[in-house]
Order: structure tokens, then C-alpha cells, then sequence
């Protein structure tokens, strides 16, 4: 029941807005200025130069193609480790433990570790050589084989950022009434009817949050995909950063931001909208 | 609450800004260069020592370094005293985030730096801009295991194009695999290597004759030298690696980049000048210098950190602990670690090949030397990586190299012919 | 005690589950523990291995021949100890800022339903929406005429930009999930709005907290760009390590990786206990 005294949550998140307002927008305003005054004095010359060069398609293209891939595998992993968690009495907190490692490791940390396993002398083909899988050393990461390249970032990103999804879903599921559960086993419902007819719609505040997250995170990925796959897989964070320090042309560079923001912004709306959360169905 | 966090915060800042003050006097040197771990300690406790004061050494990536020059310059407040950063690194920050140096110039005129190289310094301008700090090239190294497949009757020293192509070939037929190498992932310098290998060895210039017929020639030998180097090379920003892991056996790179093999390895590596083309043999070489920030904040500070780098026998220790070769005149010594003298042996056959081509570092370019790398790296992505038609590529792109020598109006620089004016994009 | 959901499981579960599928979740659980650390390992034997043994061809995944000069050379290098320092400090003021700004801001959005609400969530969205690379130059300059350039202090206030939608995110859904009507019932029992939030949904709330400040803690302890961009001398470990890390020789680089990996981890660990003891009071 919203309460009458309406001042209170606009005094709750002034401190948050003003210290944005300083650190954050004011930066962003100057910005989407530069993105916004271009060499040849035209208002859009920077984005002409982004739409028109030769990366820029494909960059498009592979940046949603990851995040398309990358979100719903972690959200579906972090559910299942999460779910598995819950049945295990003695030891569960270490194994919750091991599970939330990959939340404290670097992105130069993630991206040396799966190039350690997939480059051409790595563990991986090791590993098949070993067992007599391969000849010699077979690349998996060039420009020649785009699957396995694909798949090999999938794997890192996914290794990296399926913590965070199961923290948040393990917050989620903790606060989970469990007579709900016990009255449908009680009514005989089967243990995936339960899942899908109360778990998950009771789970569906923090699954909004995971997926906010994580799909506003996918889009500004580049660290491990560089590590992994140079100038092979460009994605859009990443013609932005290069735009601004290897090209150091500061306005095309900022007109790749503004289109980071807009697309995250645009996910962000489109998960509010479905996932809508109204406060009836909150326990 | 948050009171408490406001008092915190106020202690905080009284605090920090207490211990900058004490720190005042200090120098504080920032470079682009000597980044790496060892490097950069070694440059802490041995090249620095024995100046008067304290001198903070400080690296950043280049990005980073365009960064706060230009934030420094635009907030009216220095850090940094001393800069250190290649030649086109500072070209960018002339005239609004450098001081001229001419009084230092004219105290180390005595040390008998080439001519060439304080012109350099003066990028463009009429004012001396930096004193150059130690000098570099680019080398191919090559595995041993290589060796017995070298075409009949060539000489690495005096290595074609041709000859590259089929040694390539050969290696990659007689092992079955790509084993040429070359630094094309997002940081690796194979914009350097068109314009200061390729282009001059194939077409005698670099922009004048950048879509030329010899040019077009140029780019099939390329596609064929893709086509027997290990496909990984995209993901290559430093050769030191594949070199190491014995993935890539016949490499050009920068010398930085890759010393660190044949410091692990020095007998399983030879060393030796990059290739000839029609034209000759195309070399680039490569000028650091120091320069002092407008406003430093120390400026005496730096010229003591100026002065004592520029020191014959500094030098002579720069080369010996990190590689990088002097600007002065003084004699390396003969008992030179055998990684660094692999290093010094190639460099001093590329500078004394009789078919040398050099080619100089752009000037004048200002900010926009990014986006001239770019052309090349975009033709190269172009016609080799993605196969489009050779003389569609070189046409498009050559419409954009022209547009960047209007806009900036660069004129022409060794080899191309001297133009009045912006260098012309024939 | 069979239920599929994540009940609260305050003693031993699992006795009653059937053997097949006891196998299977075990199964599991090992296969995702090896997902999880075998890179790690991987990462720990590059650092170990010495100048040439990441290089070697076929690998071994055991150890041989190890060494630990690499990590030894780091940490002797002038510097380190004054950019841990910093890393503490840095980290300490994030924490602090992000639940003290966060939490406050994911409270109001729990439990009230005001105009400019989305608002609010784009913008704190936005943070992470924008490449922060691309702000460097505006964002250097505010800083040097805030004065708050090349100090700890300076840095946690753009890793408090970074933190601030995981810490807003996290406190939104936590107090979502405790019901109101626990505070309307301590206002009855004549506590103020305050004091049953201190009372009542505070106790309730810390576990949730707890992962807040992990959260605003290791996007600290690990984030380069800022760190390196604001400050020249006061340089956080991370910045001080990656920026001459990732073009040093790649045993270095792994040795860097690895003890960056450590504080973090340990980290975690250490408010393991706390973040999932109190597993359960939310759900009664």
C-alpha cells in the first residue's frame, strides 16, 4: 500500500541522483556534445563516419549475436547451479563459495585463462592430443574458423559472468516462501510443475534485475573478446575503445557510446515492460 | 549517517591533499615507453639513479598518455613534469600541451645527435619540440628450425619479398603449417609495417603512390604471404609469444616487441633486416623523445631527468639493460647481453643494407596519425581478410588518405617526393 | 524435505532424496566445480610454471618444475606496497559510498510507487549503459579542477558510479522480498518508520547487504581503467600492475593475474559466512 507521505522516496534516492548528477552526467552531457560536432561542422558527420565503416556492421551483428547467446545460458546456468545448491545440506556454503569465484576475477585474468586453454599450444589441444583426437596443434580462435571462435568467447563469457546472475537469483530464491511449495507437493504437483508454476513467477523480481544487468553488461563486453579474438570478432565497446585510442578520433568514438546507451536503454524498457513486477505478486 | 560519511570524506581529502603537497618537489616522469615490468624497474633502479631529487617514473599506455596530457592542459593544472613518448606519440600535443625546449637543445648539441633526428624533434614547428631520448626499428626474426627451408642461394640478410613468399611456402608444404607471423590483432604495429616496409619496398613512397599499379602488385604478394602465415596472426599484438611457443617461425616486429624471445632463447633464434621489394628495401626507424609538459611543475626537475638520459654512458646502459638503441654518439660495448645483441646486429644490418629505403616518421599529421594508420590497416582488412577486388579497395581508400592530407595539409615526407603543400594522393 | 525449491535447509537435506538422483546432483555440482576452477588452476600454473613453461608443447595439467620467482619479482617492485594502500582505500570508500547511496535509493524503489521511477532506474542503468572509457577526457578534467585528481579518494568515487546499479539492483529486490507488513506491524507497536526499519527490516536486510558490499568491493579491487586514467602516482594495485602488465612476458602476465585473482577471492570467502548464514530468516 503506497503510503501518503510521498516526500520520503524522493528523499531516499535524492543523495544517489545528485552524486550521478555530478560524477556522471555531467561528463555524459559533454559527450554526447562531441558525439554530436564532427569535423566537417555537421551534426551527424560522426555517426555517417561510424555507420559507414567497414567494421561497423559486423560489429552490430556480433555484439547482439553474444549477448542473444551469452545472457539466456547464464540466467538458465545460474538457475540450475542455484537449484542444485538448495539440496545440498553439509558443504554448501563452500561450494556457494566456489560458485561466486568468477565474480572476483579480472578481465585480463579471464582472458589469459581461456587463452591458456584454447590457443594453439593450450590445454585444450592438449588435451585432444593427448587422447589422439587431433595430429598437432589445431587453431580454434582465427579468423579461419568463426564457429569455434564464437563458441570459445561464449565460453569465457559465460565462465566470467554467470556469478553475478547467480547471486542475485540465490537472493531471489531465499526469500521464497516455502509452504508454497510445500502446499502444491501437499496438492501432488510434480517437482518441474512446481518449478515452473511458483518458483519461477515468484522468482521473477530478481530475474528482471539478472537480466538488466547482465544484457546492459553483454553489450559493453569487448576485454575477453579481445583477448580471445583480436581484431577477428569486433563488437561494438570495442570499435568504440579503438575509435577513441587507436584512431583518437574522440567524436566517432563517442558516437559509438551514444549507441551503446541507446541500445541498453531500449533492452532495459523492453524487460520492464514484460518482466513486469507489480507489487500484488511480491510475497 | 551521513554526517559521518561527510566527515569521512572531508578527513579523506584533507589527508591526500596533504601527502600531494609534501610531495611537491618531486619529478615526475611519465612515458609511453619501457612499460613492461622489467623494463620499467629496470629504468627505476638503474637508468634513473644518481640524479639530484626524487623522480617518479610513471607508464601509460598511449591512449591514456593523449589522455591527461590534453585533461591536464584543458583543467590549467600539471602533474607531470617530464614526458617520454615516441615521435608520433607527441605529435599530437604540439603547440597546446608541450613547452619548446630550444635551451636544452642547446645544451646537448655537444653530444653529437644526428641533425636528422633534432629536426624531428622540432615536428613541424620552428621550435624544438623534444630532444630525442633513444632510437629503434623493426627486425624479422626467425626459429632455426626455419633455416633448412630457405629458397636456394637466398641470404637472410639480404632477403626478397619473393624469397619470404617461398620460404613460406616451402615451410608451410614440407611441416604442414602457416608459419610466417606478422602483429595484425588490435594493438600489434602492422600499420607500421605497410608503411614503412611494404609500401616503400614496392612502390618508393607511401601515400604519393598508394594506389598505383605497383601498389596493386604489392597487395597480391601480400595476399599470398597471408595465405602461408599462421592464421592467428589477427589475434597477435606482440610476436614475442608465438615466437616462443614455436607457432609462428619467420616474424616482423617492432624490436621491443620482440626481444623478450630472444632473451629467453638467444640460440634458437637468428636475426636479420626486413625484406627488398622492386624498389628496395623499405626500413622504419623509430625516435622516442622527451619533452617537458607546458606548466611543469618542476621544470628544473625535468631538464636534470632530460640531461642526464641524453648522457653518453646512460645511454650506452639504455641499450645494454632495455634494447633500445642511443641517439648520442657512443660505442655499445662488445660484452652486450646475446638477446640484446641479436637485436643490435639486425638493426645495424637494416641501417647499413646497400638498398635501404627509409622511410621517415610522419610529420604534420597532428591528430589525425590514428586515422592514417587506419587506412592501411582498413585496405589490409579489406583486400587481404575479406578478398575484395584490389583496385576497388585502393581506390575507396585512397579517397580517404587524400581527404586526411587535405584536412591536416601534411606535406609529403621521405620517400615520397617533396611536395608544396599537401602531399598529393596520386 | 524434498521440495525444489530453495527452501531454507538448516539441517542435513538430502536423506530422503532418492539415490538415482542424489548421483545426478552430484554430478552436477562436480561438473560445475570443475567448470569454475579448472581455468583458475590453469591460471595459477602460468604463473608458477617459469619463463618457459607456458610455452611448452603438449602441456601438462600438472604442475612441474615450479617456481616462484615470477611471483616473488612482483612483489618486490617499488611501488606495490603504496598501491595496495590505495586499493584499500579505494575499495573501503566504495563500499561505503555504494550501500550508504544504494541502499536508501533500492528501499525507496522497493517500497514506493512514485512518479520519475523508471526515470530513476534509467539513470542509475546508464552508468553501465555507457562505455566509461569514453568519458575519460571530460571525466579527468571535472577531477583535476575538483581537485580530487590522483587520489584513492578520487578513484572510489567513479568505482561508487560503478557500483551504485548492482547496489541500488541488489537492495531493490531484497527489500521487495521482505514483507511490509512485518513494518506496518512494528508501527502498530509504536515504533517510527525509522526505528522499524532499523529494528525490523535492517536484521533482515544485512545478508543481502553483505553481498552489496562485495559486489562494490571487487568492481573496485578490479577495475584498470578509472583507476589508471585519474591518477598518476596514487595508482590503485590493479592499475599499477595491469597497465604495465599486459605487455610484459606472458609468465609475468599469468603471476600478475594470479595475485590480483587472490584479495578478491579471499575477499568473497571471508564474508562467505555471513552473506549465507542468516540463509532462510526472510522466509518464514
Amino acid at each position: 500500500m503506497p503510503t501518503r507521505a510521498n516526500w520520503i522516496p524522493y528523499a531516499l534516492i535524492a543523495p544517489s541522483v545528485v552524486f550521478l548528477g555530478a560524477l556522471f552526467i555531467v561528463p555524459l552531457v559533454q559527450t554526447i556534445w562531441l558525439s554530436f560536432s564532427s569535423d566537417d561542422g555537421t551534426l551527424l558527420g560522426n555517426y555517417a563516419r561510424m555507420a559507414g565503416d567497414l567494421n561497423f556492421s559486423v560489429a552490430i551483428r556480433n555484439t547482439f549475436m553474444l549477448t542473444l547467446v551469452v545472457v539466456p545460458l547464464q540466467v538458465a546456468l545460474a538457475i540450475g547451479m542455484a537449484l542444485m545448491i538448495s539440496k545440498v545440506g553439509k558443504g554448501r556454503d563452500l561450494i556457494l563459495w566456489v560458485f561466486t569465484i568468477p565474480l572476483g576475477i579480472s578481465d585480463l585474468a579471464a582472458g589469459l585463462a581461456w587463452l591458456a586453454i584454447l590457443q594453439n599450444s593450450g590445454y585444450l589441444n592438449s588435451a585432444l592430443y593427448g587422447l589422439g583426437l587431433i595430429q598437432g596443434q589445431t587453431g580454434w580462435l582465427s579468423q579461419e574458423t568463426p564457429v569455434t571462435l564464437f563458441i570459445g568467447i561464449v565460453l569465457a563469457e559465460v565462465w566470467r559472468a554467470t556469478a553475478i546472475v547467480l547471486v542475485i537469483v540465490i537472493a531471489g530464491l531465499q526469500l521464497i516462501p516455502k509452504e508454497f511449495s510445500e502446499a502444491a507437493e501437499i496438492f501432488g504437483a510434480k517437482p518441474w510443475t512446481r518449478f515452473c508454476k511458483i518458483t519461477l513467477p515468484l522468482l521473477k523480481p530478481s530475474l528482471q534485475s539478472a537480466l538488466i544487468l547482465r544484457t546492459v553488461l553483454a553489450f559493453e563486453v569487448f576485454a575477453v573478446v579481445y583477448a580471445l579474438g583480436g581484431t577477428n570478432f569486433p563488437v561494438l565497446a570495442g570499435e568504440a575503445y579503438n575509435w577513441q585510442n587507436i584512431n583518437q578520433n574522440y567524436g566517432v568514438a563517442a558516437a559509438y557510446a551514444v549507441l551503446i546507451m541507446a541500445i541498453s536503454i531500449a533492452a532495459t524498457v523492453f524487460y520492464l515492460r514484460v518482466l513486469r513486477v507489480r507489487p500484488e505478486q511480491l510475497p | 549517517m551521513k554526517q559521518d560519511m561527510l566527515r569521512t570524506a572531508a578527513i579523506a581529502v584533507a589527508m591526500i591533499g596533504g601527502l600531494s603537497a609534501a610531495r611537491a618537489q618531486e619529478t615526475v616522469f611519465y612515458s609511453t615507453q619501457l612499460r613492461p615490468i622489467e623494463e620499467a624497474t629496470k629504468v627505476r633502479d638503474v637508468l634513473l639513479k644518481g640524479i639530484a631529487g626524487k623522480v617518479t617514473y610513471v607508464v601509460d599506455e598511449p591512449p591514456a598518455f593523449a589522455v591527461r596530457m590534453k585533461a591536464e592542459t584543458q583543467a590549467g593544472k600539471r602533474t607531470v613534469s617530464v614526458v617520454g613518448a615516441l615521435h608520433g606519440e607527441l605529435q599530437p600535443h604540439v603547440p597546446d600541451d608541450l613547452q619548446p625546449v630550444d635551451d636544452l637543445a642547446a645544451k646537448v648539441a655537444s653530444l653529437g645527435i644526428p641533425e636528422n633526428l633534432m629536426t624531428l624533434g622540432k615536428l613541424g614547428t620552428d621550435k624544438q619540440q623534444y630532444i630525442p631520448w633513444m632510437q629503434a626499428t623493426y627486425i624479422m626474426v626467425a626459429n632455426k628450425q626455419a633455416l633448412p627451408f630457405l629458397p636456394q642461394g637466398a641470404d637472410v640478410n639480404a632477403l626478397t619479398y619473393d624469397q619470404l613468399l617461398q620460404w613460406g611456402k616451402t615451410i608451410a608444404e614440407k611441416t604442414g603449417q602457416r608459419r610466417l607471423g606478422f602483429p595484425a590483432g588490435p594493438t600489434g604495429l602492422l600499420p607500421r609495417f605497410f608503411q614503412g616496409y611494404f609500401y616503400p619496398s614496392f612502390t618508393g613512397g607511401v601515400v604519393t603512390p598508394f594506389k598505383s599499379a605497383d601498389a596493386e602488385k604489392g597487395w597480391e604478394t601480400m595476399k599470398a604471404l597471408w595465405a602461408v602465415s599462421n592464421p592467428n596472426s589477427t589475434n597477435y599484438n606482440f610476436m614475442n609469444e608465438p615466437l616462443l611457443a614455436g607457432e609462428v617461425w619467420v616474424a616482423w616486429d617492432h624490436v621491443a616487441r620482440v626481444k623478450d624471445a630472444l632473451d629467453a632463447q638467444p640460440d634458437q633464434f637468428v636475426t636479420f633486416p626486413a625484406p627488398a621489394g622492386p624498389k628496395g628495401r623499405g626500413y622504419m626507424p623509430v625516435v622516442a623523445g622527451l619533452a617537458i609538459p607546458k606548466d611543469a611543475p618542476n621544470r628544473a626537475g625535468a631538464v636534470a631527468v632530460i640531461e642526464h638520459l641524453t648522457k653518453p654512458e646512460v645511454q650506452v646502459q639504455t641499450a645494454a639493460e632495455v634494447g633500445f638503441f642511443p641517439v648520442v654518439k657512443a660505442e655499445l660495448p662488445t660484452n652486450l647481453r646475446p638477446g640484446v645483441k641479436l637485436l643490435a646486429n639486425a638493426v645495424a644490418a637494416t641501417q647499413g643494407a646497400k638498398d635501404a629505403v627509409v622511410s621517415l616518421l610522419p610529420v604534420g599529421l597532428g591528430a589525425k596519425g590514428g586515422e592514417f594508420n587506419k587506412v592501411y590497416n582498413d585496405t589490409f582488412q579489406r583486400i587481404v581478410l575479406r578478398n575484395e577486388p584490389v583496385k576497388t579497395v585502393l581506390e575507396d581508400q585512397a579517397k580517404v588518405l587524400d581527404g586526411l592530407m587535405k584536412q591536416t595539409n601534411a606535406p609529403c615526407w621521405s620517400p615520397d617526393k617533396a611536395s608544396q603543400g599537401a602531399c598529393p594522393v596520386n | 524435505m524434498t521440495s525444489v525449491t530453495a527452501t531454507p535447509i538448516v539441517k542435513p537435506s538430502g536423506i530422503s532424496v532418492p539415490g538415482a538422483r542424489r548421483l545426478l546432483l552430484w554430478t552436477g555440482i562436480i561438473a560445475v566445480l570443475a567448470w569454475v576452477l579448472l581455468p583458475i588452476y590453469f591460471v595459477a600454473l602460468g604463473a608458477f610454471g617459469g619463463r618457459l613453461g607456458v610455452f611448452r608443447w603438449p602441456k601438462s595439467i600438472w604442475p612441474s618444475d615450479l617456481s616462484a620467482a615470477s611471483m616473488l619479482q612482483f612483489l618486490n617492485i617499488e611501488g606495490v606496497f603504496g598501491a595496495l594502500m590505495n586499493s584499500f582505500i579505494a575499495a573501503g570508500f566504495t563500499v561505503l559510498f555504494s550501500v550508504l547511496l544504494g541502499a536508501p535509493a533500492g528501499y525507496a524503489l522497493a517500497r514506493y510507487s512514485f512518479k520519475g521511477q523508471t526515470a530513476f532506474r534509467l539513470l542509475v542503468l546508464l552508468t553501465r549503459a555507457f562505455p566509461l572509457a569514453i568519458l575519460a577526457l571530460p571525466l579527468t578534467v571535472s577531477f583535476i579542477r575538483l581537485g580530487l585528481y590522483d587520489t584513492a579518494f578520487g578513484v572510489s568515487l567513479i568505482h561508487t558510479v560503478l557500483a551504485l546499479p548492482f547496489a541500488v539492483l541488489v537492495t531493490q529486490s531484497l527489500f521487495m522480498g521482505i514483507p511490509r507488513e512485518y513494518e506496518e506491524a512494528a508501527w502498530v507497536f509504536g515504533c517510527t518508520r525509522f526505528q522499524a526499519f532499523l529494528r525490523v527490516v535492517m536484521p533482515l536486510a544485512l545478508p543481502g547487504l553483505a553481498a552489496t558490499a562485495i559486489f562494490a568491493f571487487v568492481i573496485s579491487w578490479n577495475e584498470v581503467f578509472a583507476a589508471s586514467i585519474l591518477t598518476v602516482r596514487e595508482r590503485t594495485l590493479t592499475a599499477y600492475l595491469l597497465k604495465v602488465l599486459s605487455e610484459s612476458p606472458l609468465h609475468y602476465r599469468f603471476a600478475g593475474g594470479f595475485i590480483l585473482i587472490i584479495p578478491s577471492v579471499l575477499f568473497i570467502f571471508a564474508v562467505r559466512r555471513y552473506l549465507f548464514a542468516v540463509w532462510g530468516i526472510a522466509s518464514k
